[in-house]
């Protein structure tokens, strides 16, 4: 099929290709990447502009006080995510993260189903004191002071 | 005193590579430099000062002297042993001794043995090391000295973080650094050579072993890596695309191009250029993994050490290093001769594929890894995560699977697709076989399902090469190709298998329940409290058995760890050939139900004999070739000796 080719041409072909193929990959980044700024959400952004039904995103908040509930088969939670603007009700089925408790930061994996509850597959608490969701760091400490007052009261 | 003669060694070592970095750069200019001599020397003691150096910290941590600071911020004497020593480098300072170690360990063992380049380029690469060497004995020295005295001295110490007390754990981080260092020689040799304008297949062949000994380490890392994320995080995944485990895939990724393009540049003396230019990604990822994870700028559940001042350091170094390699290179760059030509459909053809498809998924990964940054400097908060990275990778990955199928039965230079259409068609037979067979048996979704049949074609593919060849005379090294790239198959099949049929239940249960999940039938005989050295712990008593045959019992625990506090998961697996049960112990419901989380994971333990059997084939390729050289060098020197003597009785 190359044989046609001169030498010099086919460097310059394979030049080309290579070329294509990284600005390519670069552009397909960049394009998948875009989407991806709709990754993460806190309920106000749920509030604002729902994302579609089944679309995976990412949601972090506070975990309300007094919002965790285990339903009847034992092993789902029932909780609500909140950061001070909105609230979404997260159902979550699964074995919850040891620092899950209520009123510490949460970052859950999963979708929104059609009634407005988000359907998480992961849970990401913090791990440790020192840990904190990176998305969660913006929160303002009056709001974080408010869930600590709460949970003493 | 120990710390004290540690943090001493440590000093000397650094100005040693101060004498390296002079001595090297002045020896290649000027081969009979006095101080030349010295440059050889220097990287050897430098070595052995800073072996001095990690293990009087191994020894503070084995003694538990909590008079040192890192001791008594990350040990506690109640530790056990095994994890008081892997303690030493399971934290920031600790691990960038480790670093530096490994580094001068090479760097002395590159003085040592390696006599095979032109004197000036040797002393350009090691007068490198020494530079890089610098770098980081400064970091280590200002930012992070790990031989601190602290006063008072404190009854205990805080412990180590309890997902860190795990022997997978130990073993982790010293074999990725190893791998990361590695690199640095890689890179230390690429600029040795493009300083001094000797880009020869020589360099190539010099340089490769150290390539290929880091690739190996790197493979082992990231599957041992990824078996400790599987087990201990109790989530049941094998990889997150977290930006730790991003941070040592991407060196990962640079290093096999860099391995592939070397043995181009090695047997035809092609990709001259492009290998020097990888020489310095290789190394430069590296670096970047090494920031992410020591500056912590990043979420992650590795990230424990969140330090930004000392991430601004290393970045002054990325900065430094990546920087001035790349300026080198693009003022050397026109100076380097063409390489030999080759056709499109050549064995360098497919190789140049491979490189390209690498440095393709290697950039995607980038990109994804650093977006979360640049768009925070923005005050857009984005996590990018599996929807991102699966399928973008995936479009180059799948294609370079064919690569890897096809490239080795191509010649070097020129090749023509008839002389290779027998072997192509049995290998896409294979994969259309198990695609067919696949389909008509399950209905799973279509990248695993593409995952399967590429998984048969690629296995019958890796050992293609060998048809027609006597098997007793085949290179070890073309052995070691052949295993790597059936590990590729075995991996990419265990990875199909896990995600297409794994089985998930999670219930409430009491003892005396059964649950079944896949062919596997669980049942809870008890839960009670345990104890160890630093944790207490719920344990279930579980009996599985597999289709109805003899139970085999199981103990998953929940513990609790006291110092430093925290929880951790330990799953209990059950490892048959063709898969992995997998139970996590949960918490007790308001109604005294435990909660149980059971997997049934087919072929997943594949994905890691994958991973070792790819490390093996860079092993038997290292042992080949490291071999064959030595053979070589004294065929070359009885020849030499032999036309010596003739000369002699000539002129007799």
């Amino acid at each position: 099929m190359s044989s046609g080719l001169k030498p010099k041409h086919q460097r310059l072909v394979l030049v080309v290709v290579a070329l294509v193929a990284l600005v390519g990959a670069g552009l397909l980044a960049a394009y998948a990447l875009r989407n991806q700024a709709s990754y993460f959400y806190v309920p106000a952004d749920i509030a604002a502009a729902p994302p579609q039904v089944g679309q995976p995103i990412r949601l972090g908040g506070m975990v309300e006080n007094g919002s965790i509930a285990t339903a009847a088969d034992g092993v789902t939670v029932q909780f609500v995510v909140q950061d001070g603007a909105a609230r979404v009700p997260v159902s979550y089925t699964g074995i919850v993260p040891a620092l899950f408790v209520e009123g510490s930061g949460v970052v859950a994996e999963g979708s929104m189903n059609a009634d407005g509850t988000f359907i998480a597959d992961n849970l990401l608490a913090k791990h440790d004191e020192n840990y904190m969701p990176r998305e969660l760091e913006g929160m303002s400490t009056a709001e974080l002071r408010e869930e600590l007052q709460e949970t003493v009261e | 005193m120990i710390a004290e003669i540690g943090l001493a060694a440590l000093w000397l070592a650094a100005a040693l590579s101060v004498l390296q970095l002079v001595g090297g750069y002045l020896g290649a200019r000027n081969e009979d430099s006095e101080l030349a001599v010295l440059v050889r020397p220097a990287a050897v003691l430098q070595a052995v000062l800073c072996a001095v150096s990690f293990l009087a910290l191994v020894y503070v941590f084995a003694i538990t002297d909590l008079s040192v600071r890192l001791v008594a911020e990350n040990s506690h004497s109640m530790k056990p042993l095994a994890f008081k020593l892997s303690g030493a480098w399971a934290n920031h300072e600790g691990s960038m001794l480790l670093w530096i170690a490994v580094m001068a360990v090479a760097g002395g063992l590159i003085a040592l043995i390696e006599r095979r380049l032109p004197e000036r380029t040797m002393m350009a690469t090691l007068g490198t090391q020494g530079f890089v060497g610098i770098g980081f004995y400064l970091f280590i020295l200002l930012s992070s000295n790990p031989f601190e005295r602290l006063s008072p001295v404190p009854a205990d110490g805080n412990g180590l973080n309890p997902l860190l007390q795990d022997m997978g754990v130990s073993f982790h981080p010293p074999t990725l650094y190893i791998g990361y260092v590695g690199l640095s020689v890689a890179f230390s040799f690429a600029m040795g050579a493009l300083l001094t304008r000797n880009v020869t297949p020589d360099f190539a062949r010099v340089m490769r072993p150290w390539v290929l000994a880091s690739w190996i380490f790197l493979t082992i890392g990231i599957t041992a890596g990824s078996y400790w994320a599987y087990y201990e995080l109790g989530w049941g995944g094998w990889w997150f695309w977290d930006p730790v485990e991003n941070a040592s895939l991407m060196p990962w990724l640079a290093a096999t191009a860099l391995l592939h393009s070397a043995s181009v540049l090695a047997a035809r003396d092609a990709l001259r250029t492009w290998t020097i230019m990888l020489g310095v990604v290789a190394f430069s990822m590296s670096m970047v993994g090494t920031f992410l994870v020591r500056s912590g700028v990043l979420t992650s559940v590795h990230a424990f050490a969140v330090d930004p001042e000392r991430g601004s350091f290393i970045l002054a170094l990325l900065a430094l290093y990546i920087g001035g390699a790349l300026v080198l290179f693009a003022l050397r760059a026109n100076t380097i001769a063409e390489g030999e030509r080759f056709s499109l459909l050549s064995r360098e053809g497919a190789l140049v594929v491979n490189n390209v498809g690498l440095s393709a998924i290697l950039g995607i990964v980038l990109l994804g890894t650093l977006y979360p940054l640049l768009t925070e400097a923005f005050d857009v908060r984005v996590s990018v995560g599996p929807p991102y990275f699966n399928p973008v990778s995936a479009i180059f990955f799948l294609p370079m699977l064919v690569i890897l199928a096809v490239g080795p039965l191509l010649r070097w230079r020129e090749d023509s697709f008839a002389r290779i259409r027998m072997p192509v068609l049995v290998i896409g037979a294979a994969a259309v076989a198990a695609l067919v067979a696949v389909l008509l048996l399950t209905d799973i979704g279509f990248l695993p399902l593409l995952g399967l049949a590429l998984a048969a074609g690629v296995a019958i593919a890796s050992f293609m090469p060998l048809r027609s060849r006597n098997i007793r005379r085949v290179p070890l090294a073309v052995w070691g190709m052949c295993i790597a790239h059936f590990g590729v198959a075995v991996a990419l099949f265990g990875m199909a298998a896990d995600s297409a049929f794994q089985q998930e239940r999670l219930v409430a249960a009491t003892p005396g329940d059964s649950v079944e999940v896949g062919p596997w039938e669980a049942t809870l005989a008890g839960i009670s409290p345990v104890a160890g050295p630093n944790w207490t712990a719920m344990q279930g008593d579980i009996f599985v058995s597999y289709q109805g045959g003899e139970p085999t019992e199981t103990f998953p625990q929940a513990r609790s760890f006291w110092a430093p506090q925290g929880e951790t998961s330990e799953v209990a697996l059950v490892t048959r050939w063709n898969g992995q049960l997998y139970v996590a112990l949960g918490n007790q419901s308001e109604d005294g139900r435990w909660q149980l989380r059971l997997w049934w994971k087919p072929f997943v333990t594949w994905i890691w004999y994958g991973g070792l059997l790819i490390a093996l084939g860079g092993a038997m390729a290292l042992v080949g070739r490291v071999v064959g050289d030595v053979r070589r060098r004294s065929t070359a020197r009885r020849e030499e000796e032999r036309r010596a003597e003739e000369a002699e009785l000539a002129t007799a």
